[in-house]
């Protein structure tokens, strides 16, 4: 067990470290979270920024127009990126972590060719039809129907959680194609162009007041043959295949930015005087504990990974722990400001709410109802731990 | 980086587990609660064979020389097999008190409360397998001493009848002896440190091992015709069992690490944060698994309540578990 960095990895920390610490400066200042394009067009900016200095597609393989970084590198470059405040993924999520890496995997030459570099550069912004409302933990049950009309697919039907579909070129689809109970059998996978007519999407307005994603409707909408993702009914494996680029990595900003978190709660506590309370101590210490044994967690998913190329079951673990561990860091923070967490107005000056003010702490608190839902319930990953790692029947 | 275990540390692992296995059986291990939990000489000297108390001492001085990160994998197998004995204070006393390292001399070790309050408190001071003991090392706040056979002679102790854990039998005694200081402050915050992470790693066992018993039977016991494993609330209470287990193990090898290399984190923060850690998945998967068990885990017959009870012991060790929180916190 070796928690000390390799001399080329230090390299490679040190490299990224300088150049973040010359262009962050010069980036404008975030848009309003309401503001669809302009936030499309400040994370797609920061990605072609990433894209001129060597970092696009860090983790991808080189024939896709990546970097091939190890997993030990990967981390040490989410590491970098959090603990300098550099943008998040933002609306390049999907392009770079999922339909991406799908597409270095499963497309063909030509399909690469097309779709990789704009997502590398930041130029075209990908949104995921994956789940729907009649399919959700059990999404091989679900119903958007994709029918064959020459060289395109007609496809009907409706897609839920789609995030940032107001501003994306191309969204990930999964269709039936197959019989209505062929479940995982007749699944495709299809790159639908999101200028297409017959696309309608409604925002979904979260308990948070924010419009992450929506609902998306589908009627009669045309979808070229030639930007399905591997072959008809196949589109299952090929959503699988995603897993594979699956590298522990997961969840590490979370994890970091919790702890930056946590050390506010504690500055927080000690300028107004509940710092001489011992459970708020105890409860602090125990947060801080917990999140100590995720990043080193973490850092043994990465380095199973590293070692065997595939990803571990450990993801599980370390999912389920981190968005449970994170509800409680909101509670904290709730108990510590009293009544100034009872708006979203920023209350500045209020219990001296520092680096972390009122708005945010209730932020963290509310989006931590997401954490334990998106990406697989808890309850699916207890499912998933309890069966593939330690071998129950399933139900 | 690369935090997985070495090939040298898996295969430690792997030598112990079988030794375990061999000399230290659930069979033989429950035997022993009829001879009242006595050191087994012979398996003592095994475990002196096998390194588990030299591991640590410097090759120079005859020892095996690793660090508290192999010492950290072994403890643990040790605690999954629950394997009983003084074992992690005679490890830590290796190469200060004379014949621990070789397994000649067994050395048990209590807490020496500090302060001007200590000698007017009312706990009662109680020294686990008392009569096995050839020395005693007391771990005050700011020093190490240790009484030897003779003095633990005089002490007038009491034998306790029933212990929580069968297999730790107590001795009360009224004062601790004055013994012989073998060390300051720094070596006193050195033991506690490395004695909070290997009792993590034999909590992480035990954990571990309360897991395993209670999976095995969840996949075999059935009920409604199928076996109770297949349930989802079953099944989610053994889910939570291996995430408490894998994140405490996880921080106690980081701990072991930091420990052995103390600038890649902080040594006293992570020993705390994994004690902690450790100690509430042991008392939470032995609980767990009692309830797994049904009304079997509530019977003696049923291994179950061994882990738990042991686990009450080593986080009395380390404990009170709050102000290792606390602890955490004023170091975040």
């Amino acid at each position: 067990m070796d928690l000390r960095y390799s001399e080329a990895e230090e390299a490679f920390r040190l490299e990224l470290r300088e150049w973040l610490g010359q262009v962050l400066p010069k980036l404008p200042p975030k848009p309003s979270p309401l503001d669809w394009p302009a936030r499309r067009a400040y994370d797609t900016a920061w990605q072609k920024m990433l894209f001129d200095a060597g970092y696009a597609g860090i983790d991808w393989p080189v024939e896709g127009g990546g970097r091939a970084a190890s997993p030990v590198e990967h981390l040490i470059y989410l590491e970098e990126l959090e603990t300098a405040h550099a943008p998040y993924v933002g609306v390049n999520f999907v392009g770079l972590l999922h339909a991406g890496p799908t597409i270095v995997v499963e497309g063909t030459t030509e399909q690469r060719a097309r779709f990789l570099p704009p997502i590398l550069r930041g130029d075209e912004v990908w949104c995921q039809g994956f789940s729907e409302p009649g399919a959700g933990s059990d999404l091989a049950s679900l119903r958007t129907k994709a029918v064959r009309d020459g060289d395109e697919y007609v496809v009907t039907g409706q897609k839920i959680w789609t995030s940032h579909a107001e501003v994306a070129d191309y969204c990930e689809l999964l269709v039936r194609t197959g019989d209505d109970d062929s479940r995982h059998r007749g699944i495709t996978w299809l790159a639908m162009p999101m200028d297409r007519p017959g696309i309608d999407f409604r925002p979904l307005r979260t308990i948070a007041g924010s419009t992450e994603f929506g609902e998306l409707f589908l009627d009669g909408v045309r979808v070229p043959v030639a930007n399905r993702i591997g072959d008809e009914n196949d589109g299952w494996r090929v959503t699988m295949v995603t897993l594979s680029f699956e590298r522990g990595t997961a969840f590490v900003s979370e994890v970091l930015e919790s702890m930056e978190i946590l050390r506010d709660l504690r500055r927080l506590a000690a300028r107004t005087g509940s710092w001489s309370d011992p459970e708020v101590r105890r409860r602090v210490g125990h947060l801080g504990a917990e999140l100590d044994a995720l990043w080193a967690l973490a850092r043994r998913n990465v380095s199973q990974a590293a070692r065997t190329g595939v990803p571990g079951v450990g993801g599980s673990v370390y999912k389920l722990g981190l968005s449970e561990l994170r509800q409680r860091i909101g509670e904290l923070g709730m108990d510590l400001i009293g009544s100034a967490g009872l708006s979203w107005d920023d209350l500045d000056g209020v219990d001296g709410a520092g680096p972390l003010g009122n708005a945010e702490l209730v932020n963290v608190w509310v989006h931590g109802f997401s954490r334990t839902i998106a990406a697989g319930t808890s309850q699916i990953q207890r499912n998933i731990i309890a069966e593939r790692i330690l071998g129950l029947p399933k139900g | 980086m690369d935090f997985e275990l070495s090939d040298d540390e898996a295969a430690l692992a792997d030598g112990i587990r079988s030794l375990c296995r061999g000399r230290f059986s659930l069979d033989r291990i429950r035997a022993a609660e009829d001879a009242g939990g006595h050191v087994d000489a012979g398996g003592w000297t095994e475990m002196a064979d096998a390194g588990v108390f030299s591991l640590q001492v410097p090759e120079a001085a005859g020892g095996i020389g690793l660090g508290l990160a192999a010492a950290a994998v072994v403890f643990e197998e040790l605690g999954r097999a629950l394997v009983p004995g003084p074992l992690l204070a005679t490890h830590l006393a290796a190469g200060i008190v004379d014949g621990a390292a070789d397994g000649k001399v067994v050395v048990g070790a209590v807490r020496r409360p500090g302060g001007p309050a200590a000698s007017a408190t009312a706990a009662p001071v109680l020294v686990p397998h008392l009569p096995d003991l050839g020395a005693l090392v007391m771990v005050g706040e700011d020093e190490l001493t240790v009484a030897d056979a003779g003095e633990l002679n005089q002490i007038g102790a009491v034998a306790l009848e029933r212990s929580l854990d069968p297999l730790t039998p107590l001795w009360r005694i009224g004062r601790l002896p004055a013994g012989r200081r073998i060390g300051g402050p720094d070596e006193a915050r050195d033991w506690r440190r490395r004695q909070c992470v290997l009792a993590g790693a034999v909590l992480v066992g035990l954990a571990t091992g309360a897991m395993e018993l209670a999976v095995a039977y969840a996949k075999q016991r059935e009920q409604f015709g199928r076996p109770i494993g297949s349930f989802q609330a079953v099944k989610h209470l053994c889910a939570d069992m291996l995430v408490a287990a894998e994140t405490a193990r996880a921080a106690v090898h980081a701990a072991a690490v930091t420990s052995d290399e103390p600038d890649v984190g902080d040594p006293e923060r992570s020993a705390a944060g994994a004690g902690l850690l450790a100690a509430e998945a042991a008392l939470r998967n032995g609980k767990t698994s009692i309830q797994v068990h049904g009304g079997m885990g509530f019977t003696w017959e049923v291994p179950a309540h061994l882990y738990l009870m042991r686990a009450r012991v080593l986080a009395d060790t380390i404990g009170p578990l709050d102000d290792l929180a606390r602890r955490v916190a004023e170091l975040y």
